[in-house]
């Protein structure tokens, strides 16, 4: 059998051996250890833990549309991940620090990221959409993995510095075999590092299984560099929860970095220039749409006792709502202006950009106004 | 007024930087209790402690990535590359990160790296020990790239690297490293000459000579050797590779008519290439010859016993000297 032949869904995502506090069915199960983690999320901190997916779920799927109707050039969709970034963006302190990758949109919406904010870079308008600073959260990364020694460098300067915040660095399953993650692992460990790594494990780095990245549980690899590994059924938001508030208290006491393996599925498309039906199969979609993290905790909410007809009707509003911000927010992203190509280069004057600037000013001049020439 | 080595030099740059802003870290292999390979941070953990001046694991890398991170949160890394030819593991951090961040984020987050890299050959080192990888560098829109050539330089630029916003690539030629000069180690960095400007270390009438780094004494040595020949030539210490200072050399060549550029590094796509273009777009009318390169050979760097042959020295200097006067040289019959 060949790497590309193995099963996606065999031992690296298979939601068993997993910390699990809601099964896909919508059932409770006690978890002496995990329990206390959420101890406090009542049935309403359920029901806005249900909201927040809704909307997020609703703002992908909206982005996708935008991009179909060719208002965005690529978009990277989360369906399926809502559990694992809703939960894991609750558990977040306002001072702590996010390094994502490209599809934490549900990361951006919970620091409160702005539709414009979160599609100018999908638009083409602008290199980034937020202040990182005003988020707490960093430009979302490229390049597969790289964030990851930043969230690194990030705490070790906390630590240094005496606070109790930290990083929390986000990537998927493809990223563990990137050099960079595993130079990470080792500087965390090395530097007892106030970072959770939260991998999420979603089955696919665009067309190659998880089972090309690793033989064994991402997690396991955490023992490797001397943390903690925990898997967590990254399709039940509390339990996500639950683990990423346990590993974020490590990092604050000074305990060190915290590998979590969120198993989760990515319902759609790498991105919108993707075709999934050319690698997965079907039955493997219909499997984990069983797992769904949206109905699992709406069937927990309603044997609970909520009155769900309010509930349904409170999450149409709200995602109505946001999808509407969403449309209104793409109208506000400006296309750039030409000269705004020289901007930011360098923090400080540049004679080669400046030199290069004023030329190209000169050239745009030459068309006046009736070609866009700003100059 | 202090007499001290190239290496002191920069060791003392580095002690006054940590001196003055706690938001600077030194961040390296062995830099640390060792004082680095070629003790250029010695003493400095002993002075500031060990969260100023880290030791980190083998990992070009995770150093610099972790720096990215730290400067994220408001720190102003000096990263140490052992030598020139291991800082390749850590180029992608280079170049998609510490160059275009601030880019990226349109202006708000700073990336003031500063990255130290003993470069260049000469030192007759195993292999991978010699390299001039500032092309890759100087090709990469975001990064500033320098090189000092003595001691005076290296004290000062290496502080104006530190206090710089923008990421620093900082090269320090390594066959320097033991030579001693006066330093004023008091010296202020707002009367200092500013890290991006040249400095005609020679002055001539014949020929405009450019280089950097550990080649500016070679051309020193070339120049007092034309002069018994006749022969004056102006020798530029280009200090700033990119941008590159063109001012400085546009107005010694609008003098001379001649343009000579030396370095270590291949010739292909290298700094020599683009001074090369550039004064030729500048200054075509006032060149009386085409521009002559005086290169490295476009080979890996070759082993010790043969690198004689590949880095230029005064004779191939003065053989390049020679095709921009017109005289018999190297390639006369070739040419004819």
């Amino acid at each position: 059998m060949t790497p590309s032949d193995r099963e996606a869904t065999g031992l690296l995502t298979r939601p068993d051996d997993l910390v699990r506090l809601l099964d896909q069915s919508g059932v409770r199960h006690a978890s002496p250890e995990f329990d206390p983690w959420v101890a406090d999320v009542d049935l309403d901190a359920l029901i806005r833990l249900h909201r927040d997916m809704v909307v997020v779920r609703r703002l992908d799927s909206e982005a996708t549309a935008l991009q179909r109707q060719g208002e965005l050039g690529l978009w990277p969709p989360l369906a399926g991940q809502e559990a694992a970034q809703i939960g894991s963006a609750r558990a977040l302190h306002d001072d702590d620090f996010v390094f994502s990758s490209y599809r934490e949109h549900a990361i951006a919406w919970m620091r409160g990221v702005r539709p414009d904010e979160l599609l100018s870079v999908w638009r083409g308008s602008a290199a980034s959409g937020w202040d990182p600073y005003a988020r707490r959260m960093a430009i979302p990364q490229i390049i597969i993995g790289a964030q990851t020694l930043h969230a690194v460098g990030w705490a070790m300067g906390a630590r240094w510095e005496g606070t109790t915040s930290a990083s929390i660095a986000y990537f998927g399953d493809g990223a563990t075999s990137e050099g960079d993650v595993n130079e990470a692992l080792v500087f965390a460990s090395s530097f007892d590092a106030p970072v959770v790594f939260f991998c999420q494990n979603n089955g696919w780095a665009i067309s190659e299984p998880v089972g090309l990245q690793s033989k064994q549980p991402l997690a396991r690899r955490a023992d490797g560099f001397g943390m903690p590994g925990i898997r967590v059924d990254g399709n039940d938001v509390l339990a996500v929860l639950a683990v990423t508030r346990w590993a974020l208290e490590r990092a604050r006491r000074g305990e060190g970095p915290t590998f979590i393996e969120a198993v989760t599925y990515r319902m759609g498309p790498h991105t919108t220039a993707d075709d999934p039906k050319r690698y997965r199969s079907d039955d493997d979609l219909a499997a984990w749409r069983e797992r769904d993290p949206i109905t699992r905790l709406h069937a927990h909410l309603a044997a609970s006792g909520a009155d769900i007809d309010a509930v349904d009707a409170d999450v149409k509003e709200a995602a109505d709502r946001a999808a509407a911000e969403l449309r209104a927010g793409l109208t506000a992203i400006a296309d750039p202006e030409p000269m705004s190509v020289f901007e930011h280069v360098y923090a400080e004057p540049n004679s080669h950009v400046e030199r290069q600037k004023e030329r190209f000013a000169r050239y745009l001049a030459m068309f006046g106004d009736e070609d866009g020439g700003t100059a | 007024m202090s007499t001290i080595t190239f290496g002191k030099a920069i060791n003392e740059g580095l002690r006054r930087a940590l001196a003055d802003d706690d938001k600077v870290v030194l961040l390296g292999e062995d830099i640390g209790t060792l004082g680095g390979v070629f003790r250029i941070t010695d003493g400095l953990k002993a002075e500031f402690g060990e969260h100023r001046v880290v030791d980190t694991p083998l990992s070009e890398a995770g150093i610099m990535g972790t720096a990215v991170g730290l400067a994220y949160r408001g720190f102003r890394p000096v990263v140490e590359i052992q030598f020139d030819g291991f800082v390749y593991p850590s180029f992608d951090q280079i170049v998609t990160q510490v160059a275009k961040l601030h880019y990226r984020s349109r202006g708000t987050v700073r990336m003031p790296l500063v990255i130290r890299i003993p470069f260049g050959g000469g030192i007759g080192a195993a292999e991978h020990h010699s390299e001039s990888p500032e092309a890759y560098f100087t090709h990469t829109a975001g990064l500033r790239v320098v090189a000092c050539s003595n001691p005076a330089d290296a004290y000062v630029m290496i502080r104006q690297a530190i206090a710089s916003d923008d990421p620093v690539v900082f090269l320090e030629p390594k066959r320097r490293y033991h030579v001693k000069g006066e330093v004023d180690l008091d010296a202020s960095l707002a009367d200092a000459r500013p890290m991006g400007v040249a400095t005609t270390v020679a002055s001539g009438g014949d020929v405009t000579l450019v280089t950097y780094g550990a080649l500016v004494q070679t051309a020193r040595d070339a120049a007092t050797a034309a002069a018994e020949d006749g022969v004056s030539i102006e020798v530029i210490d280009l200090r700033s590779l990119a941008p590159v200072d063109y001012a400085t050399i546009e107005a010694s060549v609008r003098r001379t008519g001649r343009l000579v550029v030396a370095h270590e590094a291949g010739e292909q796509g290298g700094v020599g290439a683009e001074i090369a273009a550039s004064i030729t777009e500048r200054c075509f009318d006032w060149l009386e010859v085409a521009p002559v390169r005086v290169t490295g050979h476009d080979i890996p760097y070759p082993p010790a016993k043969l690198e004689q042959y590949h880095l230029p020295d005064l004779d191939r200097i003065l053989d390049g000297v020679d095709r921009a006067l017109g005289r018999p040289n190297s390639l006369s019959e070739v040419e004819a």
